[in-house]
């Protein structure tokens, strides 16, 4: 399909002929043989018949595309193309002229218009390359925002693929310390032992079922946090204190799957975990205004260097976030003393949206 | 160190999860000629052990807050025999596998911490790997060291990298200056070069290693040398390579 063959796009294009109508009218006039009358009356009806023939010129430029032929052949192709049309166009002029000859109006035009037929020769010759220029025009524009969007959908093909990566990863480093925290237990207290199996396996299911979903409500997400923080207590035993706030209205508000899970995470792996004395990890939660606001917050010694993977995780959940709500959603991070404080701010949603 | 054919062997437990020691205390008891002078949990606390009680053999976690299994290593030195436990690092691993080191994976399976002990044991006397080695090895690709650790007696200090204005080379030993003091480090200044971030820290001459943020200006000393003056004063004679390694690391920041 032709691109200009749409209802707004071909007024434009039709509008842009009727200058170069006027210019054709000028040149025949100055001749001196033809008046304005009789040159508006030849050259208007042509120039809008014309506009349509020069629409083929979209096909022998796709047909000759400029990259793969040689620029010889293409003069060649293109000025043969030019001549056999302005001389059918010349054809049509004739044509015009003697039909009008017979009426009583405009007696003895053709003889007038003879020695005016090259120019309109000349002129469909040359507008006819125009047009054929154009048409590459438009092609190489075509191409490159077909390549724009070719790369954008990689962009997008590359983001979800990231993020489901992301959602079902579970730290091998966690899974291999808990099992054998699980190991000690069962000589210790085999019934501890049977009871963190349960939350372990609870733990996997939760992270495996809440990553295929797109939203989950917040209580999903905080019954694997509790699951989480509890098999990281069976670990640190009194390192780890924990303490929650969470407001009750917080709880049906929609979040992306497994956002504040790589928080938490990094509260025990980044903070207590580096602290011989271990600390405490607090999670607060409210909804006020419209807004979610949920603060991770731990014990930190701020001159641990910094892990292999420190930095990532805060990464992801910011991407995360940006992909979800733009502007907005915020993450800050507040370092100041002995406390590592994560906020994220979004909008409270509880509807699912379509 | 390796005990007479009667005499005990003594062990040391050191993670900083005490889950994690119980089971390591509890498949020992099935090692009747070992016996558990300490547990401790966490690095600080090994390194004092280890002086104190002087053990054979050591359990040493690698993920530990504060000094990891391998500072602990390079602080204790090399003629004891460590098995290395770790629940997951690939990198870690690997530095293990290349160097021949023993270790233990995380959940510790009863067999396999049976074998570890016994080729213990028959390792009698054999020197473990160079601490900095293993370190170096266990690092993964394009990280480079972010603090070094110095032993003063019993008193471990840490030194982060930023904090280290320059080290000389003194033997088989490197001095580390850092806000006024200097520490005394066993270690080649190769080997230190080697781990130390080579967009901040350049090998000025064959003895000395600066750290580029505390170099005031340069001047001429000499027929072929020159002098780098750091921002305390402190004077460093730069050589003629030194000197081109210091210029194209300064025309790169520009």
């Amino acid at each position: 399909m032709h691109p200009l063959l749409t209802r707004n796009r071909l007024g434009l294009y039709l509008l842009g002929w009727i200058p170069l109508a006027a210019t054709l009218v000028l040149l025949m006039t100055s001749g001196g043989n033809l008046s304005w009358l009789e040159s508006s009356v030849i050259a208007i009806p042509l120039c809008a018949v014309y506009a349509f023939i020069c629409l083929s010129a979209w096909y022998t430029a796709k047909s000759s595309p400029i990259k793969r032929e040689s620029a010889l052949r293409l003069i060649g192709v293109h000025s043969l193309a030019a001549a056999l049309v302005s001389y059918f166009w010349m054809g049509l002029g004739w044509v015009l002229v003697a039909s009008l000859s017979k009426t009583n109006a405009f007696q003895g035009l053709d003889r007038r218009f003879a020695p005016q037929a090259p120019i309109l020769f000349g002129v469909g010759y040359l507008l006819y390359l125009l047009s054929v220029a154009s048409q590459y025009v438009i092609l190489s524009l075509q191409a490159s925002q077909e390549a724009e969007a070719r790369v954008m959908e990689m962009n997008i093909l590359a983001r979800q693929a990231e993020l489901k990566a992301l959602k079902a990863q579970i730290n091998p480093h966690f899974l291999f310390n808990s099992l054998n925290s699980i190991s000690a237990l069962t000589s210790i207290d085999p019934p501890r032992a049977r009871d963190m199996c349960v939350l372990l396996g609870d733990f996997l299911r939760l992270t495996l079922g809440l990553g295929e979903k797109t939203s989950v409500r917040f209580f999903e997400e905080l019954d694997l946090l509790q699951k989480y923080m509890a098999i990281e207590k069976v670990r640190f035993g009194a390192r780890l204190t924990i303490h929650e706030e969470i407001q009750e209205d917080s709880k049906a508000c929609l979040l992306p799957p497994l956002l504040l899970q790589p928080l938490v995470e990094n509260a025990v792996k980044h903070g207590i975990a580096a602290l011989p004395e271990g600390g405490d990890v607090r999670l607060a939660v409210q909804r006020q205004n419209g807004r979610l606001s949920i603060l991770v917050e731990n014990s930190w010694d701020p001159e641990a260097p910094p892990r292999r993977s420190g930095g990532l995780g805060l990464k992801n959940v910011q991407q995360r976030l940006a992909a979800r709500y733009g502007k907005e959603a915020s993450l800050r991070v507040n370092t100041e003393g002995e406390l590592f404080q994560v906020s994220l701010s979004l909008p409270a949603e509880s509807e699912e949206k379509e | 160190m390796s005990p007479s054919k009667d005499a005990r062997w003594k062990a040391l437990i050191v993670d900083d999860e005490e889950l994690a020691r119980h089971v390591i205390r509890e498949f020992l008891q099935s090692h009747v000629e070992i016996e558990v002078a300490a547990e401790c949990a966490n690095g600080m606390e090994a390194v004092k052990a280890v002086a104190e009680h002087k053990p054979n053999l050591i359990f040493l976690d690698v993920q530990m807050p504060k000094l990891t299994g391998f500072d602990v290593l390079e602080l204790i030195g090399t003629d004891v025999s460590v098995i290395f436990v770790t629940a997951y690092d690939q990198y870690a691993m690997r530095a293990f596998d290349v160097h021949a080191v023993d270790y233990l994976l995380k959940p510790i399976g009863k067999e396999r911490f049976d074998a570890a002990v016994e080729r213990a044991k028959n390792r009698l006397g054999e020197k473990m790997p160079a601490a900095a080695d293993l370190a170096a090895a266990a690092r993964p690709p394009q990280q480079f060291l972010e603090r070094l650790v110095v032993k003063d007696g019993t008193k471990v200090t840490l030194i982060p990298v930023s904090k280290l204005d320059y080290a000389e080379a003194q033997d088989d030993y490197v001095a580390l200056a850092s806000q006024g003091k200097k520490h005394l480090k066993q270690q080649t200044i190769a080997g230190l070069e080697a781990g130390l971030d080579p967009d901040s820290f350049v090998r000025i001459h064959r003895s000395y290693i600066v750290n580029l943020e505390r170099v005031a200006r340069i001047e001429p000393y000499g027929k072929d040398s020159r002098l780098a003056i750091l921002a305390d004063g402190t004077r460093l004679p730069v050589s003629r390579a030194g000197y081109a390694r210091l210029k194209a690391l300064l025309d790169e920041r520009k």
